[in-house]
């Protein structure tokens, strides 16, 4: 289904709360924009890694990081645009398949951070459609907060890859902005989580 | 530096001294061999990538997580990567990128030739340390070089390896 005017959304902090609710061991990655301002407003946490820049590669700081912790689950939150900046991204983890991977796309349809441009997501894509051709079986469209409480829950088992389209509502909540020193949200976020 | 006289092995065996468990890899024939062997280890996590820069975002997931990872690109992929190339740099992330050289050495396709020429310059513009290997005795000690510094320093490092090292691409068989 694609982001049609009618569909039923989620206010994207309300989501991103239902998403945060019993995160527990869960490391957070969020792609450049709102879906970092989104995770701040339910507090900054040492294993969060926003990203500020380097638009497109939120799955994939997400991939290496699932490979690399498959003792933790790892959840990344990200925009429909950095997703459609990366969408070989959505390739290379359908081949690679970590368990413990979970990705959910907030998706307004709209690039928030320059003037709430219509993406492509808004007429012709189909972002879950992507997910599952690629390969990510488990792929799902979500427009409810039951809904996206049982991807947390199910994100939390680390059994399977999981991809989420969570149809948000074209809005632009007040900022909350966390550190955007690189250096720093690095290094505690690898003493945060015992590896250095 | 091992037993095999064939310089892929032993920049294989430097990957294994510095304790690199992840490589992104975009295919490529000079990089067959290593990419061979990256896969059939079962300490190391071979990534197949769509694009490159895939590899950049791979990387800095892999360092938050613990893990050392090394990538195996073209040159003309170096060009796919510059933007990405700033998580390196904001975040002062470890990364070694081996780059098999097209568009110099008796290059066949022209249209290598515009990446080729500009990969060395490219690299240094987004601040990536640059080594150069042109002889086959130097590469396993170069990459080696590359990846302490790396991951000493938190720095972005890129070893060359020359079209002429690697062999010129046959078109006609």
């Amino acid at each position: 289904m694609t982001a049609g005017t009618n569909q039923k959304r989620l206010d994207r902090r309300a989501a991103i709360r239902v998403l945060l609710a019993e995160r527990g061991e869960t490391l957070l990655v969020t792609g450049l924009g709102s879906t970092t301002y989104d995770a701040a407003s339910v507090g900054d946490d040492e294993g969060n890694f926003y990203l500020w820049g380097a638009m497109g590669g939120a799955a994939m700081v997400g991939l290496g990081l699932a490979i690399a912790r498959l003792d933790r689950p790892v959840l990344v939150v990200t925009g429909d645009g950095d997703t459609l900046m990366g969408l070989g991204a959505l390739a290379t983890i359908g081949v690679e398949a970590p368990p413990n991977l979970a990705i959910a796309v907030f998706d307004n349809g709209r690039y928030a951070e320059t003037g709430m441009q219509p993406s492509h997501t808004d007429s012709a894509v189909d972002l879950v459609g992507v997910a599952r051709a690629c390969g990510i079986a488990a792929a799902i469209d979500i427009a409810d907060e039951a809904a996206l409480a049982d991807f947390a829950r199910a994100a939390q088992a680390k059994e399977r890859t999981l991809f989420a389209r969570v149809a948000i509502l074209a809005d632009e909540p007040p900022r909350v902005l966390p550190s955007r020193d690189g250096v720093y949200l690095k290094t505690r976020f690898r003493r945060a989580t015992g590896v250095e | 530096m091992t037993g095999s006289d064939d310089w892929r092995d032993g920049i294989f065996a430097a990957l294994k001294a510095a304790d690199i468990r992840q490589v992104g890899y975009v295919p490529d024939a000079g990089h067959a061999r290593l990419i061979e062997r990256c896969q059939a280890d079962p300490e190391i996590r071979a990534v197949s990538l769509t694009t490159e820069e895939e590899g950049i975002a791979l990387a800095a997931g892999a360092w938050l997580g613990g893990q050392r990872a090394a990538l195996l690109m073209q040159s003309s992929g170096v060009g796919n990567c510059i933007n990405m190339l700033s998580l390196a740099k904001s975040c002062r992330f470890p990364l070694t990128m081996l780059v098999t050289m097209r568009g110099e050495w008796a290059e066949f396709n022209p249209w290598q030739v515009a990446m080729g020429s500009k990969t060395q310059a490219a690299l240094e513009l987004m601040d990536v340390l640059v080594y150069r290997v042109d002889e086959a005795a130097d590469a396993a000690e170069t990459v080696a070089a590359a990846l302490e510094i790396a991951f000493n320093g938190g720095l972005a490092t890129a070893v060359l390896l020359s079209q002429r090292l690697i062999g010129a691409k046959r078109w006609v068989k």
